[in-house]
């Protein structure tokens, strides 16, 4: 077993005195911004990046792992403590956690968020060892030109899939394109943007623009909509459960995972979409449908499950094929980038020690994350209650020092100040912050491909269709594209009928049979695009008449 | 007129399209400048992408202002901390936008320790804490920390300005 004796030899990089520290110092910090509002693993990435280069790459790796997995942790926290959940995918979780908490069950909540946490981020890491290989083996005898659709498809479908505005998720994609667009050409070596500005030659620097618009841009906007009155936290103990509370908890934790894992692999995928199938899914299987809408402990565990199942499958295109999905994922990339490491599918090739390593940090931080978390629980509560000019204004200043620290000079704060007003205002409007981040990580490396493709075809473009994996992929994309525009004529044309119809459409389900019973029993999910319209559908089938109803707004991301 | 001011009435996303707008002719007009020296190895050149990425921008800014004008409207972003129900409340960005300024001018003239110290208990201040001296106090903590630990933890000199000599 090859894969098996890698793994090995990544516990045992791992397992050293260093680096399991970092992994801790990984899992503690990640969890302590996952439960603050505000700050997200993203962000928290990004801003240690520029410390970062002082370490090994492998153990900047571990304590990146151990921030990714800590950050998802943490947010359930908050959304079962408080009633307003920070992110997303934890909008399900809020739902039932948050009534249990206030039925004074708050201890058994955290405690099958995390133990089910604990078995889907193990479940899906294996997952990703398992997959990653494979989808490796297939992507090394991809050309530039499959590559150019991949990531074509990635950006378009983070763009058009989630969100609320496809528009204003194109407008976001714009912008990031054209912020990536500044600097030298490679090629040429003109220079494009700079606006005869010698600073700006090198390009923006990835962690002045990620802390701008996650940072500075979230400082700003909460500052301006600052909640005066003082927000209810649930009191909580340690968390422990029943054997009640175990027997009916284990299963929805399978289900989660079953859903959550796939959904993550795919681009855009998302959290948000398995978490949903799972409640919908726990809710029909259940047999104490009556308690959910008043803390059904199901209601926690299955989405819990799938929120951090769809984590650790969301690493596999990362590690694979060098094409991140989420935030998170999108700065560990340019991690990648900064410690001179190509992303791609030669990645586990070029530096297989270190992407070892990483995945076996993953497996370690995720045991770190329970032995730690159910004694710290109260202490994670205490947390939510800083006084919030303090978190706000350690936000910006850490920001600061982060993107200084980068290059030493003041004229990044400047960039810092500008784009973080640009962050502000894509809250304002609602325009969603991943698409532009996106745009900017991607953004070069697909030019870099275009130009590669046209360049073996020597200008012809018919170079771009040239593979079969392409053509395959030009298909799905304007499927993801055309798709809304021909739900919406055909519910038009059968205005009540619609989201009764209809199996599973919305991709590659690994588990085709959980997939299928939840179709078949619950008739209003059948799509992602569905998903979204379903608040339209409320009166179509009686399961939606006390379905969760998302109306938080987070435009389809977790917190950054 | 009076209908048209009327429908810009409260439509404040039209700034947005402008934005894209502006930005979109920018990236264009950034790329028209740009020479396409025949080359075999690059047939793409250095201005089909811009090009592309300008396009996007134009098509999105009319795309947005139409939306607008016919009612639609981007949803601004909750939150934990998020209280939307009052409008933005700009008495407490301004001076938190002021003490980020400070920042930026007194950093390399008069170090990290004292910008550091003005840009924590400004905004500090400006987020509504009125404990003037223990937030100095934190903010002096803080900034010193920070320097010290970037110093010796991570060998990154921040500019010691002002205090140069002393620290």
């Amino acid at each position: 077993m090859d894969i098996l004796s890698s793994l090995m030899d990544g516990f045992a990089t791992a397992l050293t005195p260093m680096n399991l520290l970092y992994a801790l110092i990984g899992v503690i910090l990640g969890t302590a911004v996952g439960v603050l509002p505000g700050i997200g693993p993203a962000m928290t990435v990004a801003l240690l990046l520029p410390v970062a280069t002082v370490l090994e790459p492998t153990s900047a790796f571990i304590m990146f792992a151990g921030i990714y997995y800590g950050g998802m942790y943490g947010g359930s926290t908050t959304s079962i403590l408080l009633n307003t959940p920070g992110e997303s995918s934890s909008v399900i979780t809020a739902i039932e956690g948050n009534r249990m908490a206030k039925a004074g069950r708050a201890a058994q909540a955290l405690a099958t968020a995390a133990i089910g946490s604990f078995v889907a981020g193990t479940i899906g890491t294996t997952l990703l060892v398992v997959f990653t290989p494979i989808v490796v083996d297939f992507a090394v005898s991809l050309g530039s030109p499959s590559y150019f659709a991949i990531m074509i498809l990635a950006l378009l479908a983070v763009t058009a899939v989630l969100g609320e505005s496809r528009l204003r998720g194109f407008a976001s994609l714009g912008l990031g394109l054209a912020i990536g667009l500044v600097g030298i050409d490679s090629v040429t070596g003109q220079r494009r943007l700079t606006f005869g500005q010698p600073l700006l030659a090198d390009g923006l620097d990835i962690v002045v623009i990620a802390v701008a618009i996650f940072a500075v841009g979230e400082a700003l906007w909460v500052a301006a909509h600052l909640r005066r009155t003082p927000l209810q936290i649930i009191p909580v103990g340690r968390p422990w459960m029943g054997k009640q509370d175990w027997k009916r908890s284990w299963k929805p934790w399978l289900r989660g995972t079953a859903y959550g894992f796939p959904f993550g692999a795919l681009p855009a995928g998302g959290a948000e979409i398995p978490t949903f199938l799972s409640y919908v899914t726990e809710k029909r299987l259940s047999k104490h449908p009556e308690e959910f809408g008043k803390g059904a402990i199901e209601g926690v565990a299955g989405p819990e499950a799938a929120n951090n199942a769809a984590a650790a499958g969301t690493l596999t295109p990362m590690l694979a094929l060098g094409l991140p999905t989420n935030a998170t994922a999108a700065v560990m990339l340019a991690a990648f980038v900064q410690f001179g490491i190509q992303p791609g599918p030669l990645l586990f090739e070029n530096e297989g020690p270190l992407v070892w390593a990483l995945i076996a940090s993953l497996f370690i931080g995720n045991t770190l994350l329970l032995l730690v978390n159910l004694p710290l629980a109260p202490l994670w509560a205490k947390l939510l209650r800083l006084p919030r000019p303090y978190l706000y204004a350690g936000i910006l200043f850490f920001a600061t020092l982060g993107a200084y620290s980068v290059n030493l000079q003041a004229f990044d704060l400047v960039i810092l100040l500008v784009l973080g007003a640009l962050g502000f205002m894509m809250r304002r409007f609602g325009l969603p912050v991943l698409p532009l981040i996106l745009g900017v990580i991607l953004g070069p490396r697909v030019e870099g491909q275009l130009r590669k493709t046209l360049q073996l075809s020597a200008g012809d473009v018919s170079g771009l269709w040239s593979e079969p994996i392409a053509i395959v992929v030009y298909i799905i994309v304007a499927l993801v594209l055309v798709w809304p525009l021909l739900f919406k004529a055909w519910r038009r044309a059968r205005p009540t009928r619609v989201a009764a119809a209809g199996p599973v459409t919305g991709g590659p389900v690994g588990d085709r049979s959980t997939a299928d019973r939840s179709a078949a029993e619950s008739p209003s999910v059948d799509s992602p695009t569905a998903t979204r319209h379903r608040q339209a559908d409320v009166s179509d089938g009686q399961e939606n008449a006390d379905a969760p109803k998302v109306t938080h707004v987070n435009h389809g991301q977790e917190k950054q | 007129m009076t209908s048209l001011a009327s429908r810009l009435k409260g439509r404040s996303e039209l700034g947005v399209a402008a934005l894209l707008g502006a930005a979109g002719a920018l990236v264009l007009l950034d790329a028209a400048r740009l020479v396409t020296p025949y080359s075999q190895s690059d047939p793409v050149g250095p201005k089909t992408v811009p090009i592309i990425v300008g396009a996007l921008l134009l098509v999105c800014s009319v795309w947005l202002a139409v939306n607008v004008l016919r009612g639609g409207h981007g949803e601004a972003e909750g939150g934990e901390d998020i209280d939307l129900t009052h409008p933005a409340d700009w008495k407490t960005i301004l001076p938190l936008a002021g003490a980020f300024i400070a920042n930026i001018l007194l950093i390399d003239w008069a170090g990290w320790v004292i910008s550091g110290t003005v840009l924590f208990w400004g905004s500090v201040w400006a987020l509504g804490s009125r404990h003037y001296v223990r937030d100095g106090l934190i903010s002096l903590a803080l900034a010193l920390l920070t320097f010290y630990g970037f110093y010796l933890g991570l060998g990154i000199p921040l500019p010691a300005g002002l205090l140069e000599g002393i620290l």
